[in-house]
């Protein structure tokens, strides 16, 4: 069994509106090993967004512990977790969040920007490659207003794959797309995960949870079930089997 | 810290944000043009006026019978005659800050030559006044002290009376002319002086022996007003008091006694009008420091309305990795390289509302260093504080609360 990545021990989050206080997150415990592709699923509201932010280090949690790769988050000054930010983690928003009149090209380059030794036409490169990827090789220059919602979301994916990180946090990457782009964004995930990416991926379409290995639910800021997928669905095998109307 | 990235980074997000990027210029623009292009007006009209003034005359005096002030109300005295060249005599002699004396009389009348006439005036002096008033011959020559002993009928004219009655730039000297009946020879003419700064034409003149005047035209023996010249700005008010204790003892004035003339200073007349021009500049400058405040929330304004969209900015940029010493140097420099463009432009510009201004008004173009450097620096103070400031305050939130600031 591989390693531990992610250990995240009694994690509480809790939101205060004025006299109210949402207890989003209630005690978690959760462990995911380097090279796991889990789904977390749940109804709306039931904490997946809460718990992936704090995983991607954009949010502290009230109380507990998260560990990643064996060392505690809790205990890291803000420019230490924007460089783990920057080159372990890539983080998928689930509305995107796209610098507004910049090109496709240039959203995906922005990470690189705030890397140490990669010279512009590096930069460049990367993200073209990333685009690619996610099948955008057509829109570098178009700006998110010229977008469909899912190519944007597919920038954003591209954007959290450009800097090559260990672990992939997805929000819900594939809420916009249609069956075949998700499928075909899943074969992207499921060979970076071949490669040995750790991805976490918030979905609550069961469909897409089949591509992962392991299924974690959540309900009410718990975790409720637990899950090994057995009888995984294989992207590109899925694809080769999609109706011929798809195609144009 | 990568700076030529941040540099790249900085000048990407104002290309992308252009319109923001050139009203905030537009504030600071506005804010230093109007400082500068104001206070270069106020200044240049004041320095217009001195040498306005100054051109009447060297360190003129005036001396007038009668005292003007009786009771705080002034009084036309124009027909004192409590002047005499007794009065000048004693002047010539006893005074230290004078370096020349004149008396002055003058008659006005139709100046006949031919067919044309022309309604002017003849100032009658002696040849110290060309030196007093700043008149310059431009042909021919002054007359002589023969001439003013003998009551001669020569004359010198300006440039108005020539050109009316001799046509524009003919050679009047060894013509006749009649002023009130008395024929008068022209033995000189005036260089063209132009309008004094009360508007008057300094050329509409003929300038004759102050005896000539005294006893041929005017019939009296006292005479009008007495002009001088200090030996220097500086003397003017002792040359003043000066006068006064000199005359005071001719007219043998007691102590408590009214003084029966009054003596004016160019240097009075400039600290008057100077003053008034202060003011201007004050009311220039007043208007000048709204436009600054107006420019300064201008810059506000634009900084706080796009505090959203960059906050969210801020959170993006903080999510993907960039700490928050890069996100205040992004928008430091931001703001500098707005702030330094618009101070140029507005410069600039204010450079032109003062050229222009002094074209039109033709009074001097000047360049005021403090202002360009004051509204400069106030400007560029309140764009980059305002650039920096939300900025601050977003790279200390969590980057989720960034992102998802409204
Ligand atoms: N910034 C916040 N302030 C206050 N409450 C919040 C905040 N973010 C989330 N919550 C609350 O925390 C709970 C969990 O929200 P979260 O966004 O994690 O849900 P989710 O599982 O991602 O739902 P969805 O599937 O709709 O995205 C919700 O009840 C929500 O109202
Ligand atoms: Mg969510």
């Amino acid at each position: 069994m591989n390693k531990t990545i992610i250990k995240v021990e009694q994690l509480r989050k809790d939101y205060y509106i004025g006299e109210v206080t949402v207890h989003a997150l209630k005690r978690v415990d959760m462990e995911i090993r380097e090279g796991d592709f889990v789904a977390i699923m749940g109804a709306s509201g039931s904490g997946k967004s809460t718990m992936l932010n704090i995983l991607g280090c954009l949010d502290k949690p009230t109380s507990g512990d998260y560990l990643l790769d064996g060392v505690n988050m809790g205990t890291l000054t803000k420019n230490q977790l924007a460089a783990l930010r920057n080159n372990k983690l890539g983080f998928i928003f689930q509305s995107y969040n796209l610098l507004p009149r910049t090109t496709a090209l240039e959203n995906v380059e922005l990470p690189l920007f705030y890397s140490t030794g990669i010279k512009p036409r590096e930069r460049r490169e990367r993200a073209m490659e990333a685009l690619k990827k996610v099948g955008l090789a057509e829109r570098f220059h178009h700006m998110p207003n010229q977008l469909s919602g899912g190519q944007q979301q597919r920038v954003a994916i591209a954007r959290s794959l450009v800097n090559n990180p260990v672990v992939i946090l997805a929000d819900e990457a594939t809420g916009n797309l249609d069956t075949r782009t998700s499928f075909e964004i899943m074969e992207l995930l499921q060979e970076l995960n071949s490669q040995g990416k750790t991805i976490v991926f918030v979905t609550h379409e069961p469909d897409i949870a089949r591509f992962m290995t392991r299924n974690i639910i959540f309900r009410d800021g718990r975790i409720v079930k637990e899950t090994e997928v057995t009888d995984r669905f294989d992207a590109r095998e899925l694809i080769k089997n999609l109706p011929v109307q798809d195609e144009d | 810290m990568n700076y030529t990235n941040t540099i790249k980074i900085a000048t990407n997000a104002l290309k992308r944000n252009k319109f923001r990027a050139v009203l905030t210029m537009l504030g600071i623009i506005i804010g230093v043009g109007s400082v500068i292009g104001m206070l270069s007006i106020g200044e240049g009209s004041k320095k217009s006026i001195r040498e306005q003034i100054s051109g009447m005359g060297s360190n003129m005096i005036f001396v007038m019978p009668g005292s003007q002030q009786r009771g705080g109300v002034m009084m036309g005295n124009s027909s004192a005659k409590s002047l005499t060249l007794n009065d000048i005599e004693r002047l010539e002699k006893e005074s230290q800050y004078l370096s020349a004396i004149s008396p002055q009389v003058s008659s006005s009348g139709q100046v006949v030559a031919g067919n044309k006439n022309w309604p002017t005036s003849m100032t009658g002096a002696n040849d110290k006044f060309l030196e007093i008033r700043k008149y310059e011959l431009k042909d021919g020559r002054m007359f002589t002290e023969n001439e003013i002993n003998s009551l001669a009928k020569v004359c010198i004219v300006g440039k108005t009376v020539s050109d009316t009655i001799f046509g524009k730039g003919a050679d009047p000297v060894g013509q006749t002319i009649r002023f009130s009946n008395i024929p008068f020879k022209i033995i000189g003419i005036l260089k063209e002086k132009g309008q004094n700064s009360m508007g008057q034409d300094q050329d509409n003149m003929i300038l004759a022996p102050y005896t000539t005047v005294q006893r041929r035209l005017l019939a009296i023996t006292h005479i009008q007003t007495i002009v001088a010249s200090a030996v220097s700005e500086e003397k003017s008010e002792q040359a003043i008091a000066e006068i006064k204790t000199i005359l005071r003892k001719q007219h043998k004035l007691k102590e408590g006694d009214d003084d029966d003339f009054t003596v004016r200073s160019q240097a009075e007349l400039i600290q008057t009008l100077s003053s008034v021009s202060d003011m201007l500049t004050m009311l220039l400058g007043a208007i000048a420091g709204i436009s600054l405040l107006v420019g300064g929330i201008g810059i506000m304004n634009i900084m706080f309305v796009s505090v959203t969209e960059r906050t969210r900015e801020i959170g993006l940029r903080m999510a993907v990795g960039g700490r928050g010493m890069d996100i205040l140097v992004q928008f430091l420099i931001e703001a500098v390289m707005l702030s330094v463009l618009g101070g140029i432009i507005g410069i600039l510009l204010g450079f032109l509302i003062s050229y222009v201004a002094a074209n039109l008004l033709s009074f001097p173009f000047v360049v005021m260093t403090q202002a360009i450097a004051l509204s400069f620096l106030v400007c560029s103070a309140i764009g980059i504080f305002f650039g920096w400031y939300p900025a601050r305050k977003a790279a200390n939130l969590n980057p989720i609360d960034a992102i998802r600031y409204e």
